[in-house]
């Protein structure tokens, strides 16, 4: 695999998404995009899980027996995500606590385990770091344009600042309630892969 | 290197990751874990001063900040049969949740409508005084099955036991939004002023659907949360239950009696 170290990171920005192109990691992208606020420190809690279980199989790769890898991906995985909501509880609790189990739900991120399964398995270390940045970034960069659309549509604001002043707060705004259930995420994804699909037709599946 | 494929191997490997992994998650839980009971005990304070309105709701304060507001707030043990205050329990360390979990402290509940499985026998709460000693408000904890789980909150009643001052919650899994709402300032800020009991000392407080005049006109009902009929109905529950004779209506009426 001779991909460019630049190529590794931005690659699953746009022309290898892991949501828009691989549809992985939607569970979450539906849960924790209600609010920016959360969906951010989603994102950052997923790339650094990403990027250390990456680290973690691509150093051990020579060494894991091949009839129990999964497994062993899964624990690296599992004891990640339990450490990164572990200090959330402890640095960020206000944040957790709207998180609730969604951290937890990292573990079951397709991304995690299909890039340490697809990509750190047979790379090594430096390249399955830059891949693990690249795809967190990825799904970032979906994530964080569901949750404006959602933030701002769904309750009129921001990043929890008030941007259009909904009717319950006094202003002229009438929320759009759907926006606030998981379906509009669906809506908002589809449209996201549309839109990315015209941009760039490459990535159009082809019949047959 | 020996042969990957071999189960001796394979055993060895899987019993190594299991102890690094076990010993990297472990000593995070156990670091952590104080930081992290601070975190929910502050949190929990924070709900109590939102509930008797020395918080704003939204505003930063610091730890010390909390302490300081809490001058004028009693925690109170009391046991939830009699009514009385248990001199000798200790606040600092009662954990509700787990004296409810114990079966030699709580008891087993037939079906209600606030769904609570255990009931503790006795309750921590929060007695608020005022300069001169008189009883100002009391705020009980209050918990009851919502849409997706158990909402967990606090409410302020003035020392006429009837009175609403505030309600929180400081832990439920509503969605965000719709039953998630309840954690919404204008829509607590409606409770405040609302009758729990009519003369009659018949509890008569609703969530209601749609909304609900001012307090002065219309004391017994509450705005609904809109697309969050379940939730709405949970608070009432819970309020119905908390209020009533498995609850607090003994130390209602204990409280009613000295104030006479």
């Amino acid at each position: 695999m001779a991909v460019k170290k630049s190529e590794a990171v931005l690659d699953p920005l746009w022309n290898n998404n892991p949501i828009a192109l691989q549809v992985l990691g939607i569970c979450s992208a539906l849960a924790v995009t209600t609010k920016m606020e959360t969906s951010l420190v989603m994102c950052v809690a997923v790339i650094c899980v990403l990027t250390l279980s990456n680290l973690t199989i691509s150093l051990l790769r020579h060494q894991i027996p091949n009839s129990i890898r999964i497994i062993v991906q899964l624990t690296v995985i599992a004891s990640l995500v339990i450490v990164t909501d572990q200090i959330l509880k402890a640095y960020v609790f206000e944040i957790s606590k709207q998180l609730s189990v969604f951290v937890g739900l990292i573990i079951t991120n397709c991304i995690i385990m299909g890039r340490a399964e697809a990509f750190a398995m047979q790379n090594p270390p430096s390249r399955a770091i830059l891949d693990g940045i690249g795809n967190g970034l990825g799904y970032s960069a979906i994530l964080m344009a569901t949750a404006v659309l959602r933030e701002l549509f769904g309750s009129g604001k921001l990043y929890g600042y008030s941007i259009l002043p909904t009717v319950s707060e006094g202003g002229w705004y009438l929320p759009n309630g759907l926006m606030l259930l998981s379906p509009a995420a669906f809506f908002i994804i589809g449209g996201l892969i549309w839109a990315l699909r015209v941009w760039k037709p490459a990535q159009v599946e082809m019949d047959g | 290197m020996a042969d990957r494929q071999a189960t001796g191997y394979t055993l060895l490997f899987a019993t190594a990751i299991c102890i690094v992994c076990g010993i990297l998650v472990s000593s995070f839980a156990v670091s952590l874990e104080d930081l992290q009971d601070e975190n929910a005990e502050l949190d929990k304070r924070k709900r109590v001063l939102e509930a008797v309105g020395l918080l704003q709701p939204g505003e930063r304060v610091t730890p010390e900040e909390v302490a300081d507001r809490f001058a004028p707030i009693d925690p109170v043990i009391i046991d939830l049969a009699t009514g009385e205050a248990q001199a000798d329990a200790a606040p600092a360390t009662f954990d509700q949740q787990r004296r409810a979990r114990n079966p030699s402290t709580s008891v087993e509940l037939p079906r209600n409508k606030a769904s609570v499985k255990r009931l503790p026998d006795q309750v921590l709460l929060y007695e608020v005084r005022g300069d001169d000693d008189e009883l100002e408000m009391v705020v009980l904890p209050i918990e009851g099955l919502g849409l997706w789980g158990t909402l967990y909150g606090f409410l302020a009643l003035d020392a006429d036991t009837t009175t609403v001052r505030g309600i929180t919650y400081y832990l439920h899994k509503e969605t965000p939004g719709l039953g998630g709402e309840v954690d919404n300032p204008r829509w607590k800020a409606r409770w405040t002023g609302r009758r729990a009991f009519d003369e009659d000392g018949e509890f008569q407080l609703a969530v209601i659907k749609g909304q609900a005049a001012g307090a002065e006109e219309d004391p017994y009902r509450v705005d609904g949360l809109s697309g969050a009929t379940i939730t709405s109905n949970g608070v009432t529950n819970m309020l119905d239950f908390w209020l009533g004779e498995r609850g607090f209506e003994a130390y209602l009426a204990r409280i009613r009696g000295e104030a006479n």
